[in-house]
């Protein structure tokens, strides 16, 4: 074979060698590496300092400030019980303390509610499992973090719930075809009524002629514009009739808002849980994903979990009411006297915004209710313009027994009363509110309840004593490989070899490194991705060395040196490339378990490339370049 | 070293049949007993729960059977004292509270029970799951080819192609014939198995283009054969130590990642076989030639810059 003089360049290689020495690199290769490397550890670094188990209490409606006198209290009540406090702080809202280990968290919090919580009272304090870093303040101040851990690592409880879309689309179908009665009667258009006016995502009106209809499609097309519906004449019943058909667009926004809401609502049911950093999450169309770390009893959350917060609104009391039919609230230090007759429920709010009065521009919130509690509404306050309405919040709140058991019991709390200055309809607003209130007062209200029923299709609840022992057995298996694999390459390539751990070390690193900035989640999976990296790592390293050897053949130690990492350069980057292709294909289609080996393949792909090419190279360049060898150690 | 010179593909006959045997098998054993496929396809409930003593297995479902969980799988998971049980989708029946009752009625009878974990997946979910993992696989098959056929030519494309779907029905087929519980976590690993038999194949494949291109005499079969024996070394050290790192991981991973670790060891294995006998023996069935491999201008020019 002919020997070629010169070698393609390539992003690692060095055209440089061409003219100049074989096998050196310019300072500011080395500088780079250097730059990654220092990088590359600091970085990393975090992740020696697991963070400490902790409890968070923070105050649930309960007067009492949280001092340095509420804090030694506290940390007296644990020690009392044996628990092992190692540490305490107050925090803006609330305060951290330190315990050694998953079993004194949990007996702490058990002694902690105990404490701050007297049975048969609504609960006075939130006692919240969580981790507090242990990261030197210096790594933090530059952004350095450890690797948060998975369910299956940290122990845990994983729900997904889906959302019935379908009883939502029906659900606001139904108000449509209301709406749509209303405004055929107000035109004096006569519809016959055919039943069941909502089939699957469309309404369907018959009327008594067909000039009637087409009297109708004249309205209607102005009030279901294309290209959200699509209307159009149809047979009904044997009559004729129009079909209003949602568009594809539309009901991915009624999803989407059904979705948004459901979340909103979940994140504030699992805020009574008590988990410092739960995750909702949208999953797919349908889906919403809930973790909650450190959880260990799955139907208490459940049953928290299931227990969404309502709304009604009531008229003020009459001088004139019986006084059975009476209910007295404190609202701003006032008490005021409700009728005890419900107007709505939130399950009709279907929407609630904040926004600002177009004249004055001060702020309100805009209330929307679907068609039956928009003719309740207006059949309340007509005759009753001038008087004032009010709206109940009402939240289950845990409530501990004596037993220790925890059960929901209603928290009725008003918050608002307003005048009412005409007779409301399906949109109403209330002004008179700062846009601080306004804003609170329209999350309310959207908490009020599902946009659309869910129920969990999915549940995995990791104990704590198996989180851990998974990543005991995790670490040491990517400890053994590691170290299998370490010994392995200088028994068959010598000084290289060496090399070649020197930079399957630093790619461990790097890993750890790019995965901690980058706030990936450490799975078990996560865990083997790591160790199949190392073992694949390590490819990159002996196409280089073998080819090396199959150039000492024929050349010189210096130029088969060069000729072997330029060879393989393009064979490498192949065959990585097509790996890296099938990591993004599993991230992109896969979820949870798949999501998580994906993440750690791809990213290891990427370094391993930096370490095994340039990281090797410039040690073999320091090692070699630019001096007279007889013979490469390899 | 001195590089070997073993006649590879004189015993391609002998692999083509042996290939052929095992993808038989493996589709015949998928087709007929089908995967076994984990909770996290087939949906239904999941209990792992740890005694304080040894688990007395039968007693536990004969126990479950007198609750109404008479089609519970009752296994030991890694220890004596570790159960794993496992209940299949029920209709009718609010499926998320199952993990629940299945703790407390072991728990009235054996007090000293401890929950480990417990995972309960609706049927809907699973069945998308399926869904999506088969989607996955044919995705990344594709991808993978028209790159190829961009780097290479449409022959290689062809080859290496095969030797992945090779490996994939080859681990599947494992699975199906064993009877090991296929999981989400061995989807992946069976993925994996394709991002690893393809590094392999394509080194191999880099190899025979690159001999097409400057080896000027002899035939395909000499060509394919020499760069096989060049790449020999390097196909078995890094086999060797990506099994040494599977074996850590078989040995000191702990059950839960046995069955991810169990269908790598297979795929490296039938990966690194395939990328020798089922891609180059495809590229000589092909008829591959050295005008398919011919540099096209650019590339040339750029190669005697």
């Amino acid at each position: 074979m002919a020997e070629r003089g010169v070698l393609g360049e390539n992003m690692f290689g060095a055209r440089e060698a061409t003219r100049g020495p074989l096998n050196r690199y310019p300072l500011w290769r080395y500088l780079v590496i250097l730059t990654v490397v220092v990088l590359g550890f600091l970085y990393a670094a975090p992740n020696l300092f697991p963070p400490d188990h902790a409890l968070q209490i923070s105050p649930d409606g309960s007067d009492r400030p949280i001092d340095a006198l509420f804090l030694s209290d506290s940390v007296a009540a644990l020690e009392v019980e044996d628990v092992d406090v190692v540490g305490s702080e107050l925090m803006p809202r609330g305060a951290l303390i330190r315990v050694g280990s998953n079993e004194d968290q949990l007996r702490g919090r058990a002694v902690l509610d105990a404490a701050l919580n007297p049975a048969g009272e609504v609960r006075a304090f939130v006692i919240a499992l969580n981790l507090a870093s242990t990261t030197p303040a210096w790594l933090e101040s530059i952004g350095g973090k450890p690797m948060a851990k998975g369910l299956d690592l940290s122990g845990g409880i994983h729900f997904v719930l889906e959302v019935d879309i379908d009883s939502a689309i029906s659900k606001r179908l139904g108000d449509e075809a209301e709406n749509v009665r209303v405004r055929l009667r107000e035109e004096r258009i006569r519809y016959v009524r055919t039943g069941d006016m909502v089939v699957g995502n469309a309404m369907q009106i018959a009327f008594a002629d067909a000039p009637q209809r087409d009297r109708a499609l004249g309205v209607l097309e102005e009030d279901y514009p294309q290209p959200n519906y699509k209307i159009g004449p149809a047979e009904v019943a044997g009559r004729p009739g129009l079909a209003i058909e949602i568009d594809e667009t539309q009901i991915d926004e009624i999803e989407d808002y059904a979705i948004n809401q459901n979340m909103v609502s979940l994140r504030n049911r699992v805020d009574e849980i008590g988990v410092s950093e739960p995750l909702v999450q949208r999953l797919g169309s349908n889906r919403i994903v809930v973790d909650l770390p450190g959880v260990q009893d799955a139907s208490a959350a459940k049953r928290i979990l299931d227990k969404f917060a309502n709304l009604e609104f009531h008229l003020l009391a009459m001088p004139d009411d019986r006084p059975s039919e009476i209910e007295e609230m404190v609202y701003e230090g006032r008490v005021r006297r409700l009728q005890k007759t419900i107007i709505v429920t939130g399950d009709r709010v279907t929407n609630a915004v904040q926004g600002y009065d177009p004249q004055t521009s001060l702020p309100q919130v805009n209330i929307t209710l679907d068609s039956i509690g928009g003719e309740r509404m207006h059949d309340f306050t007509a005759p009753n313009v001038g008087h004032s309405m009010a709206i109940v919040f009402i939240e289950q709140k845990p409530v501990k027994q004596a037993d220790g058991s925890v059960v929901p019991r209603e928290d009725r709390r008003l918050i608002s009363v307003a005048t009412i200055q005409a007779a409301l309809g399906y949109n109403f607003r209330i002004t008179g509110l700062s846009a601080r209130e306004a804003q609170e007062l329209a999350l309310l209200l959207r908490a009020g309840a599902l946009a659309a029923p869910m129920r969990i299709v999915e549940e995995r609840t990791v104990g704590a004593s198996l989180g851990e022992e998974n990543i005991e057995r995790g670490m040491y298996a990517v400890g053994a490989g590691f170290l299998l694999v370490l010994i392995f390459m200088p028994l068959y390539y010598k000084v290289f070899g060496l090399i070649a751990d020197a930079a399957l070390t630093l790619n461990l690193i790097i890993l750890v490194a790019v995965m901690s900035i980058l706030g990936a989640t450490l799975t078990l999976p996560g865990i083997a991705g790591i160790v199949l990296t190392v073992g694949m790592a390590v490819d990159a390293n002996v196409l280089i060395f073998s080819r090396i050897r199959e150039e000492q053949a024929r050349s010189p130690p210096q130029r088969a040196i060069q000729a072997g990492y330029d060879r393989a350069f393009l064979t490498i980057l192949d065959a990585n490339v097509t790996t890296l292709f099938v990591a993004l294909i599993l991230l992109s289609i896969g979820s949870g378990p798949v999501a998580g080996f994906a993440v750690t393949l791809a990213i290891g792909i990427v370094t391993s490339m930096f370490t095994a090419i340039m990281g090797s190279r410039a040690v073999v360049n320091l090692i070699y370049g630019g001096r007279r060898v007889e013979a490469l150690a390899i | 070293m001195k590089t070997p010179n073993f006649d590879f593909m004189g015993a391609r006959l002998i692999a083509t049949v042996v290939s052929g045997v095992l993808i038989a098998v493996s589709i015949g054993a998928i087709a007929f007993a089908g995967l076994n496929r984990g909770l996290d396809f087939t949906g239904g409930a999941l209990v792992e729960v740890g005694f304080d003593g040894a688990a007395d297995l039968p007693a536990i479902r004969e126990h479950l059977g007198a609750s109404g969980f008479g089609n519970a799988v009752v296994q030991n998971f890694g220890a004596e004292t570790e159960v794993l049980i496992r209940v299949p989708p029920v209709a009718d029946r609010d499926q998320s509270t199952i993990g629940d009752e299945i703790f407390e009625t072991l728990r009235s009878v054996w007090p000293g029970v401890a929950p480990r974990r417990s995972e309960v997946v609706g049927p809907a979910v699973g069945e998308e799951l399926t869904e999506q993992g088969g989607i996955a696989m044919l995705v990344a098959l594709f991808v993978v080819m028209v790159y190829i056929m961009f780097r290479f030519t449409g022959k290689f494309a062809i080859g290496a192609v095969a030797a992945l779907v090779h490996d994939v029905i080859v681990t599947l087929g494992a699975f199906a014939v064993f009877r090991w519980t296929f999981n989400l976590a061995e989807l992946a690993a069976v993925l994996a198995v394709i991002g690893y038999s393809l590094n392999d194949t394509i080194v191999v494949s880099d190899r025979i283009r690159e001999n097409f291109r400057i080896v000027r005499r002899g035939k395909p079969v000499d060509i394919i054969n020499r760069s096989l024996n060049e790449t020999l070394e390097r196909t078995l050290v890094t086999s060797l130590t990506t099994l040494l790192v599977l074996l850590a991981l078989l040995i000191a991973g702990g059950e839960q990642i046995q069955g991810f670790a169990t269908a790598l060891t297979i795929g490296v294995v039938v990966g690194t076989y395939s990328s020798i006998y089922v891609a180059a023996n495809m590229l000589l069935a092909l008829g591959v030639t050295k005008e398919d491999l011919m540099l096209p201008e650019k590339e040339a020019a750029d190669q005697s810059s």
